[in-house]
């Protein structure tokens, strides 16, 4: 079936099996291997990439439930060569160890602060819950979106 | 994990989806937000043949008050019924149970009537449909129907519509005066489904004695039920929480407790008299009792 998503501002039209996942149409269809495949099974999070604004879990997505779709990934953040916010607050605080849950965890940060740019540690908490983390313990993490919330719109 | 291949259909009218549910009632699955059926055709526990998404169906995404009755478009997601004011003023169970499912991203694109229609075990909504007296509106080529919940979850993962018909949307009677809703539950610390999910409507009179209680357990059994016995034992009676307690004992009788590698039935059995105990005492709290 031809599909066509705009990814990151850009549009890739392809076609594509109905039963390919979001994630693999991202990871081997589009080349953006920024967003990872952690558990297969919409618990883990690492797989997180906004669909129209919505953080989803692309492993539990149908590509084709995005034709048309805007979807943004890690990979569609930073601007002129500049990072995100949130990318930069990872850098600061130490947000990550293995690095393998931060590309879910910024993109599920970044649906946090859209809905609310100024979060409480335990708003953040929630915010993330979605998201598993095995190495930090979340602190270092909730520290970063902190950093992020402080620095956006600067 | 990679589902087997399907033939994928994308109906734009909800008269166009019911002629496909009925092309391929045998052997299609219709597909709302896909977070209970996508996970099962990744596992093969279900193949269909045909797909029939909805999600690009027009007007099964709303919220909104008629005759005194909340209805609910069965495409509206988890998310929007967290957040919808209405809700929050006039059916508080119905946000508070939205909030307890998954995690955001789950609830960003997972839908009520998905979640009806799936009639998972553990799913948090039905405990919520079944304290509430929920009616549920099917679509076929043969016309619509409304459905009680009484008579809508069957067996696990099986519900009372039949082949054909699509599940469109759902009406909840609205919070009457001095009456007061709760959730209660105890989330799988892994998957998040409910171990013991226990939704709670009471209604009391003016005297504050305890009017009409409903009671809906899910989590516990292989579909989630009424507890009648609870509510018989605690109606007519005040509210104390001697009286909650004693009549939340009642909140597996005659059931066939599941248990698994978490909880054994026992323990399950032991969860639901608790948390039907918390439920009921908040629920009572916010009916104005003490």
């Amino acid at each position: 079936m031809k599909i066509g998503i705009k990814i990151n501002g850009k549009w890739h039209e392809n076609d594509v099996e109905p039963r390919l996942l979001l994630v693999h149409y991202l990871r081997d269809v589009a080349s953006l291997t920024g967003t990872h495949i952690g558990c297969e099974s919409s618990l883990c999070g690492a797989c997180t990439v906004l669909l129209n604004g919505d953080a989803v879990k692309s492993c539990t997505v149908l590509a084709v439930q995005a034709d048309g779709a805007e979807v943004t990934t890690i990979e569609g953040l930073a601007r002129d060569g500049n990072l995100h916010p949130l990318q930069q607050g990872f850098w600061e605080e130490h947000g990550l160890q293995c690095g393998f849950c931060t590309p879910g965890m910024i993109m599920s940060a970044c649906q946090l602060l859209a809905r609310n740019p100024h979060p409480s540690r335990g708003e953040i908490r929630e915010g993330i819950e979605g998201n598993l983390c095995r190495c930090t313990g979340y602190q270092h993490i909730v520290k970063a979106v902190e950093w992020a919330a402080e620095h956006s719109g600067k | 994990m990679i589902p087997e291949s399907f033939e994928y259909h994308v109906p734009k009218t909800v008269d166009e989806a019911a002629r496909m549910a009925a092309e391929f009632a045998d052997d299609g699955k219709v597909l709302a937000g896909g977070h209970s059926l996508i996970p099962m055709m990744k596992l093969r526990l279900a193949s269909p043949k045909h797909l029939i998404d909805l999600g690009r169906v027009e007007g099964l995404k709303y919220i909104r008050e008629a005759d005194g009755k909340i209805e609910i478009g069965a495409l509206t997601t988890h998310f929007q019924a967290e957040y919808a004011t209405l809700l929050k003023e006039k059916c508080p169970l119905l946000p508070e149970t939205a909030r307890a499912i998954g995690d955001v991203q789950v609830r960003n694109k997972g839908t009520i009537g998905g979640s009806l229609a799936h009639a998972d075990p553990a799913a948090d909504w039905p405990a919520a449909a079944l304290a509430l007296d929920a009616e549920l509106k099917t679509v076929s080529t043969s016309g619509e129907r409304w459905i009680p919940v009484s008579e809508f979850f069957v067996d696990l993962l099986t519900t009372s519509m039949n082949p054909g018909e699509i599940l469109t949307a759902i009406r909840f009677p609205a919070l009457p005066v001095r009456s007061g809703d709760a959730y209660a539950k105890h989330a799988h610390p892994a998957s998040g489904f409910a171990v013991v999910g226990v939704a709670a409507r009471v209604t009391l009179d003016e005297k504050g004695i305890v009017e009409k209680a409903r009671v809906g357990v899910t989590g516990v059994s292989s579909k989630a039920y009424r507890a009648s016995s609870v509510e018989a034992a605690i109606t007519g009676k005040a509210p104390s929480s001697k009286n909650l307690d004693t009549a939340s004992l009642h909140a597996v009788d005659g059931i066939d407790l599941n248990g698994d590698l978490y909880a054994s039935a026992e323990y399950r059995g032991h969860l639901a008299k608790v948390y039907t105990a918390r439920a009921l005492a908040l629920a009572v709290e916010r009916a104005g009792g003490k």
